[in-house]
């Protein structure tokens, strides 16, 4: 949980967010603010406009109307800082499968600025931290998927971004590393970095600090999982999720 | 039996579904007929001769009318002196050229033979070998026909035949160059675009998009190395050609590197094309292959002369870059052209190369909005 004195400190500021593709209204009027430190969930249906949002707030496409900073910069005209700011983990991988840890890392190091002395830092601190010192020289493809995954998180917040984006990124893994890698969330989180999570997973969601659900296009909850169980009177996430959110019309 | 039926089905299916296949089982042989069928022709139609005639008198005047008008050959160039034999070879529009001897007539009547010499482009050691072929076939009709009236064969023509720039008419002054030609294509091309497709692929694209490496760093350095060890694989087979063949480069090395160069980059820029526009690895090597390696080898004149093959053909290959780079390698390596005769189709790879990035950006930039 983030503490009161970071509550002015806004890392996603997003107003009025309309993003259109010719006539297809893929985002419709978004309004949220994402706080320092939070885990922040964003879900939604498939084809409910979240990765069209994520996309704008990562700087990979610009909005059509209305405002979005991130990490304090405009993400119309400062894309770059945005993502010089930013760190990113998709659910297909981020890590190359014929490099070796090491080179993975000093891959990612090098294109986000970093110095050598610093990666080289860091990449101790990571292997001791997940206890993999051993893997240094493996090739990723030789580590089991769970593996994988922590790294590509570590390798994600490397470079100690304001926010990490993650785009389902435990899709596929057992729950014992599930657990593992939100205790890695938590404490990412707790370093300041803010943490902002899709999932398909209802449980994850209930891990969240709040979350937000979108459908066809538009924000249709934004509160604690706490809240919005008390106001659906559900037991879940997952039955508020099934409750409000609508699936693409055919 | 049922069970076996249904699962024949599904495999029809998919082989209709996808075009890939289709393209494998119908469209592959049927071009295969048509390039085989038309390409690959002994036949020569309107192969450019000049003709050095040095006597200019009524014998020679009749075989050249006789040559001219065999529909074999077309004539481009009335030359004046020996040196303007190499200058008219290098504007490539000649195939051969017929020198007539001095007092060609008078030597044929009253010594009762003549000396003429047919010269081909050895750098084209097929068209060569034709062209001379038919040339000397006229010329033996000729000397039949001014037999006639007499009954012993008196009067004989004696044809020389020099091969230029290629004497013993070795096969390999043609296939290096057009080794060379697909070599660079087929890496440059295919290459890039595996590698560009491979991170689309596995996700990694995404990834580096989100970084701060700008999109044309991304591209760049994904270019350069292909570019520095394509340029190191020309040299590679030029100083294996020379060691094994003893084929060296006749003009200069600098020009010719200098249009490796800029071969290798139009290369690059269609490999990043295709790559624009395929989805998965599979489709970019598809494409590569397919579209590029079969219309190279067959249509851009590496094996089977262009001017031979129908007028269609001729216009279909001028879509391909190789068509003119194999002009270019051939001119500069074979004949020893300078950039006056090959800025034509310096120019083209230009153009196509600036048109291959320009169509590139467009469609990442869509991509990216």
């Amino acid at each position: 949980m983030f503490g009161n004195d970071n509550m002015n400190d806004k890392v996603i500021d997003v107003h009025d967010l309309v993003k259109k593709f010719g006539s297809f209204v893929a985002n419709d009027n978004l309004n949220f603010e994402v706080y320092k430190g939070e885990i922040f969930g964003f879900l939604g249906a498939n084809g409910a406009g979240k990765t069209t949002a994520i996309r704008i707030l990562s700087g990979l496409s610009r909005p059509t109307s209305g405002e979005v900073k991130v990490a304090g910069f405009d993400a119309y005209k400062q894309t770059e800082l945005i993502k010089k700011n930013i760190g990113y983990m998709c659910q297909k991988f981020s890590l190359y499968e014929d490099l070796t840890v090491k080179e993975n890392i000093m891959l990612y190091g090098g294109i986000y600025g970093m110095k050598l002395a610093l990666i080289k830092k860091r990449i101790s601190e990571l292997l001791e931290r997940l206890s993999f010192q051993e893997y240094e020289n493996s090739i990723i493809s030789d580590l089991p998927l769970g593996l994988r995954q922590k790294l590509a998180f570590s390798v994600a917040v490397l470079h100690e971004p304001k926010i990490v984006f993650l785009d389902e990124p435990t899709g596929g893994v057992d729950p014992i590393t599930r657990r593992q890698f939100w205790e890695m969330i938590y404490e990412t989180a707790a370093r300041g970095i803010t943490v902002f999570v899709t999932t398909h997973y209802m449980d994850e969601a209930e891990y969240c600090d709040r979350i937000s659900i979108m459908s066809e296009g538009k924000i249709v909850a934004l509160d604690t999982p706490l809240a919005l169980k008390k106001r659906y009177e559900t037991e879940t996430v997952e039955e508020v999720f099934i409750k409000i959110a609508r699936p693409l019309k055919n | 039996m049922k069970r076996f039926i249904g699962f024949v089905k599904k495999e029809f299916l998919h082989i209709f579904r996808d075009y890939r296949t289709l393209i494998i089982l119908f469209g592959i042989p049927v071009a295969q007929i048509l390039i085989f069928g038309f390409a690959v022709s002994t036949d020569i139609k309107n192969a450019g001769v000049a003709f050095l005639d040095l006597s200019k008198d009524e014998m020679t005047l009749k075989l050249s009318d006789k040559i001219i008008s065999s529909g074999f050959f077309k004539k481009t160039d009335n030359l004046v002196n020996y040196n303007d034999i190499d200058k008219v070879f290098k504007t490539g529009k000649t195939k051969a050229v017929i020198v007539f001897e001095e007092n060609f007539g008078s030597n044929l009547l009253k010594k009762g033979k003549a000396n003429l010499s047919i010269i081909a482009d050895g750098s084209e050691p097929n068209v060569a070998t034709l062209v001379t072929n038919y040339a000397m076939a006229i010329i033996n009709d000729f000397s039949r026909e001014l037999n006639r009236p007499a009954t012993n064969n008196s009067i004989l023509i004696q044809p020389e035949v020099k091969m230029l720039y290629n004497p013993n008419l070795k096969s390999y002054f043609m296939f290096v160059p057009g080794v060379i030609t697909l070599i660079l294509i087929l890496i440059c091309a295919l290459m890039t675009s595996v590698t560009i497709t491979r991170e689309k692929e596995f996700g990694t694209m995404e990834v580096l998009l989100v970084s701060p490496l700008k999109p044309v760093q991304i591209i760049l350095g994904k270019v350069t190395p292909y570019f520095l060890l394509s340029f190191i694989n020309v040299i590679l087979i030029l100083v294996l050609s020379w060691l094994v063949f003893g084929l060296p480069v006749k003009g200069s090395i600098t020009l010719l590197l200098l249009e490796s160069m800029l071969y290798i980059l139009m290369s690059l820029s269609l490999g990043i094309l295709i790559s624009t526009v395929s989805k998965t690895m599979q489709q970019a090597i598809f494409i590569s292959f397919i579209g590029l390696m079969l219309p190279t080898i067959l249509l851009s004149g590496f094996i089977f002369p262009i001017e031979n093959m129908p007028k269609i053909y001729d216009y279909v290959s001028m879509i391909l870059p190789p068509r003119y780079f194999i002009v270019i390698i051939k001119s500069i390596m074979i004949k020893g052209t300078g950039f006056y005769y090959v800025w034509k189709e310096t120019i083209i790879l230009v153009l196509m190369t600036i048109v291959f990035i320009g169509i590139s950006i467009k469609k990442f930039k869509i991509r990216l909005d």
